[in-house]
């Protein structure tokens, strides 16, 4: 019974748009017509996008895996003043919307950025003016300080719990430090670096907002061309037969992911707090030093640059954007006033959560009670959605939602979407809670005499409480911030602020840049503020997979 | 030889180890005996260099360890609750530390084969630890402690996780392994059983520092402190007036040329009655010359197969523990006549710790 409401959620607007898109892909004229897929798939530009956003999602990995694996020890293991906050704030990058994170690369890398500003106070009128923007090099930086978490997260949080006795055997042992992290630590880590690196594998893969911004000629990703070609082109059967590209290598992802985690749940692990300690040996301070530096260069200047990029206009720093941002500006190149993106985004944002919240919570529930392949099933299939990309959804909703009620011109598809693309976040949250819940809690408060409604309410209710409310969290964090699907299903006249700073990007003047600066950090702190309301009720399960 | 001079340990500002001197000689197996958290376990991982010291020396058969890294110092450590990588299978374990010194394969092989075979787990190369008992875990990480043939080898209370049978029977087991190894071996235990029947002298340990080394025998002889007498489990300890010649004792004066004595002040000092000091005296044994008769009221009466374990209240209103043996078995209630043996009486040095 409580499968119901998940199940037609999932039915009506996951399960019917994909098979709309498939259809259309195989048999755009009614009839299944292979030559259609076959002719797409051997067109050399359809190869090169693939071919790209293949690589491009394998580099971005690595390097993430690269970047962020010492850093995860750094942030694990060892114990310096204010940890905590950077813990926090380098989970920020992670919730931020994509289209904040094209923002925050397009002022760090471009001709006026801070770089260039140091590049010209050293060298003088000689000094090369650098810029990046629209390049493969911006990509890949925004992917890392996008996935950076992920990794610190899921590597970390097992990190922390990995007996470190174990490590200190093997130095006894005779091994060097870099011996014991080849042959003790990497082994052990092994699941959570893995599962990481399929997560971070599947993002970049999916990789829309970031790669739409920074990216250009020959630098797009399937989900570009998708939208590429539903918006300019108009060659449905082409998106179509990209999308179940794209579907193909996601699923293929996921399965990998599955595996992978499915391995890693039998080790003895230990409270973290037991693990961490300060840096006490000159190379431990240089290993940590270089971290936290690494931190404040990719994860934190980003961030600092946007806010500052947000204070610039034509003549200088002064507040215009701000102004403009939340004060009617009938100039704007918006259909409608700034203010109302916000509105809208925030409107949109917590409907989306409540649906979110209802179906993701309706499953996680029926996931634990249910037996055997119902619970395994339940897991597996909410996790679709979070690896089939936003704009696949986007798309899947403009096709197939004329039938059974026309949806398509409907405002309600907003949140709709946004909350198909929130519910496995919240599945993931609720779902280790409710299953760490003890049945002898429940036990022992029955035999004190507690009705099943009171256990419910005394036992479950309190501690899955703090739970749903990171779920509802982290939920309104992601539809706030959602683009790839609110592009094709938001209309004209309600844009959220994500849509508007898109928006303001694609037209040229300092003023509309500048405004999309301020709308990007406004965003920004939105979903900063949702994140870091989370943190405080430490279920610390936000960005860790 | 190890030799430990002038060593303070510290955690995060606080002080574990204060100024603490210490040494086992070649082939010496050296307890340290002490509660939990009075620094032993600090001060195994600083010999092992996984602690920095705040100050003092650690000398290895003559080498100063300063600056060493773990890796560099050629010890072992068997770690409490073991470490066992779960990772690799017994043979790997155990092959983990000759394959790092750079032992090419047919050695490593006869390295795990020896070690395996001196701690009796012959046969049990492919095994998964997970598999393993807790007594078959405790032994592969003694084979995997010795393999590299460390100088020193290290045991943090190898036995503290095991049940309490399986202790009894590693116990009998481990003299032989230590000495067929020859090492000189550091052993830290909380319990002091393990301690007198492993050890060629014990080192009593108190919040960082060492209350008293001896011989087994010598402890249990001479304790100290009244905090070495409780932690061997003698007591009670009680407070006299002891004087130049004589000592008062709740059951009469004694000269003080007869008692036995730890180094004691004069004025009120602790004393402690030593194992065997006391007995029930009966109408075939009466209390003799050396000893003071004592009239006590059975209170607790426990039965311990071979013989009955007593609570006694005294007239003069100290609990004791005396057992009685067969053809004497008092019930609660019942009046009896103690007889302390005046040589037993032992007077206990300052006790700095309070």
């Amino acid at each position: 019974m409580l499968l119901v409401v998940p199940v037609v959620f999932l039915g009506w607007f996951f399960v019917w748009p994909v098979t709309s898109i498939v259809g259309l892909g195989l048999a755009p004229d009614g009839e299944v017509e292979l030559g259609v897929l076959a002719r797409a798939l051997t067109d050399q530009s359809v190869r090169s996008v693939a071919w790209f956003t293949l690589w491009q999602a394998v580099v971005s990995t690595v390097l993430t895996l690269l970047v962020a694996i010492p850093g995860a020890y750094a942030l694990s293991r060892q114990e310096f003043p204010g940890r905590r906050a950077l813990q926090a704030a380098v989970t920020v990058p992670f919730v931020l919307p994509t289209v904040v994170v094209g923002s925050a690369f397009l002022a760090l890398l471009g001709p006026r950025s801070p770089v260039n500003a140091a590049l010209v106070a050293v060298l003088g009128d000689a000094a090369p003016t650098l810029d990046l923007r629209r390049t493969v090099t911006a990509i890949l930086l925004a992917h890392v300080f996008f996935n950076y978490a992920v990794v610190v997260r899921t590597v970390g949080g097992l990190w922390s719990m990995l007996d470190p006795r174990l490590e200190d055997a093997a130095r006894v042992l005779g091994a060097s430090r870099w011996r014991t992290f080849r042959e003790v630590s990497l082994p052990l880590l092994s699941p959570a670096i893995a599962a990481s690196a399929a997560i971070v594998f599947l993002f970049t893969f999916t990789s829309f907002g970031v790669v739409l911004i920074l990216g250009g000629p020959g630098r797009a990703t399937i989900e570009v061309e998708i939208h590429r070609a539903t918006t300019q082109l108009l060659d449905l059967p082409l998106a179509s037969t990209l999308a179940l590209l794209q579907l193909v290598a996601v699923l293929s992802a996921l399965a990998v992911y599955g595996h992978l985690t499915r391995r890693a749940q039998q080790q003895r692990l230990v409270a973290a707090a037991s693990t961490r300690r300060p840096p006490r040996s000159r190379a431990e301070r240089w290993f940590l030093g270089t971290n936290l530096a690494v931190i404040v260069v990719l994860v934190l200047s980003p961030l600092a640059v946007l806010v500052e990029r947000s204070f610039v206009t034509a003549t200088g720093y002064g507040l215009d954007n701000w102004r403009r941002l939340l004060v009617d500006d009938p100039s704007s190149v918006l259909a409608v006033p700034a203010g109302e993106a916000v509105r809208n985004s925030l409107l949109f944002g917590t409907s989306a959560t409540l649906v979110a919240l209802v179906v993701g919570g309706l499953a996680a529930t029926a996931a634990t009670v249910g037996r055997g392949w119902i619970t395994g099933a339940v897991d597996r299939a909410l996790m679709v959605p979070l690896g089939t990309s936003a704009v696949t959804v986007g798309f899947g909703f403009l096709i197939a939602l004329d039938r059974p009620l026309d949806l398509r011109g409907s405002p309600l598809l907003v949140p709709l979407a946004q909350a198909l693309i929130a519910t496995p976040f919240v599945v993931r949250t609720l779902l280790p809670v409710l299953r760490s819940i003890d049945q002898r809690l429940r036990d022992a408060a029955a035999v004190l005499g507690a009705s099943p409604l009171r256990v419910w309410r005394e036992v479950d209710l309190p501690i899955i409480g703090r739970a749903l409310l990171v779920a509802a969290g982290f939920s309104f964090a992601i539809a706030v911030g959602e683009f790839g699907a609110t592009v094709f299903v938001a209309r004209a006249n309600l844009p959220t602020m994500p849509v508007a700073i898109f928006r303001l990007l694609g037209r040229p003047g300092v003023a509309n840049f500048g405004q999309a600066m301020a709308m990007s950090t406004l965003l920004a702190a939105i979903t900063a503020a949702a994140l870091l309301a989370i943190d405080r009720l430490r279920v610390g399960s936000v960005g860790r997979f | 030889m190890l030799e430990i001079d002038h060593l303070t340990l510290a955690y995060d500002d606080t002080v574990v180890v204060e100024d603490l001197a210490l040494t086992a000689a070649d082939g010496e197996v050296l307890c340290v005996l002490g509660p939990s958290g009075c620094g032993k376990s600090t001060l195994l991982r600083a010999v092992a260099g996984l602690e920095p010291p705040v100050t003092g020396t650690i000398h290895l058969d003559g080498r100063d360890l300063a600056g060493l890294r773990p890796d560099q110092r050629d010890v072992g450590l068997m770690f409490q609750e073991h470490a066992l990588f779960p990772h690799r299978n017994v043979a790997e374990n155990v092959a983990f530390g000759p394959r790092v010194h750079g032992l090419d394969r047919d050695a490593v092989r006869q390295r795990v084969a020896e070690a395996l075979s001196l701690v009796g787990l012959s046969g049990t190369e492919f095994r998964h630890v997970d598999e393993l008992s807790g007594g078959e875990r405790q032994r592969v990480a003694l084979a995997r402690a010795i393999a590299p043939r460390p100088r020193l080898l290290m045991l943090d209370e190898p036995l503290g996780s095991l049940d309490r049978a399986l202790q009894t029977r590693l116990l009998e087991d481990l003299p032989r392994v230590l000495s067929q190894l020859g090492t000189t071996v550091v052993y830290v235990t909380h319990d002091q059983d393990e301690a007198l029947s492993l050890a060629d002298r014990i080192a009593v340990m108190r919040a960082g520092r060492i209350e008293q080394q001896d011989t087994p025998a010598e402890l249990w002889r001479s304790p100290r402190t009244a905090f070495v007498a409780r932690f061997l489990g003698l007591g009670p300890v009680m407070a006299v007036q002891a004087d130049a010649d004589t000592v008062t004792t709740p059951w009469g004066r004694v000269p003080r040329a007869e008692v036995s004595d730890a180094g004691a002040a004069t004025g009120t000092v602790e004393t402690v009655l030593l194992p065997e000091a006391l007995r029930l005296a009966t109408g075939h044994q009466p209390p003799g010359d050396d000893e003071l008769a004592v009239t006590a009221t059975v209170v607790i009466r426990r039965f311990q197969g071979d013989h009955l374990r007593l609570g006694v209240d005294t007239a003069t209103g100290q609990r004791l523990q005396v057992a009685a043996w067969r053809g004497q078995l008092p019930e609660v209630g019942d009046e009896v006549t103690l007889a302390i043996e005046v040589a037993g009486i032992h007077l206990l040095a300052d006790d700095p710790g309070g």
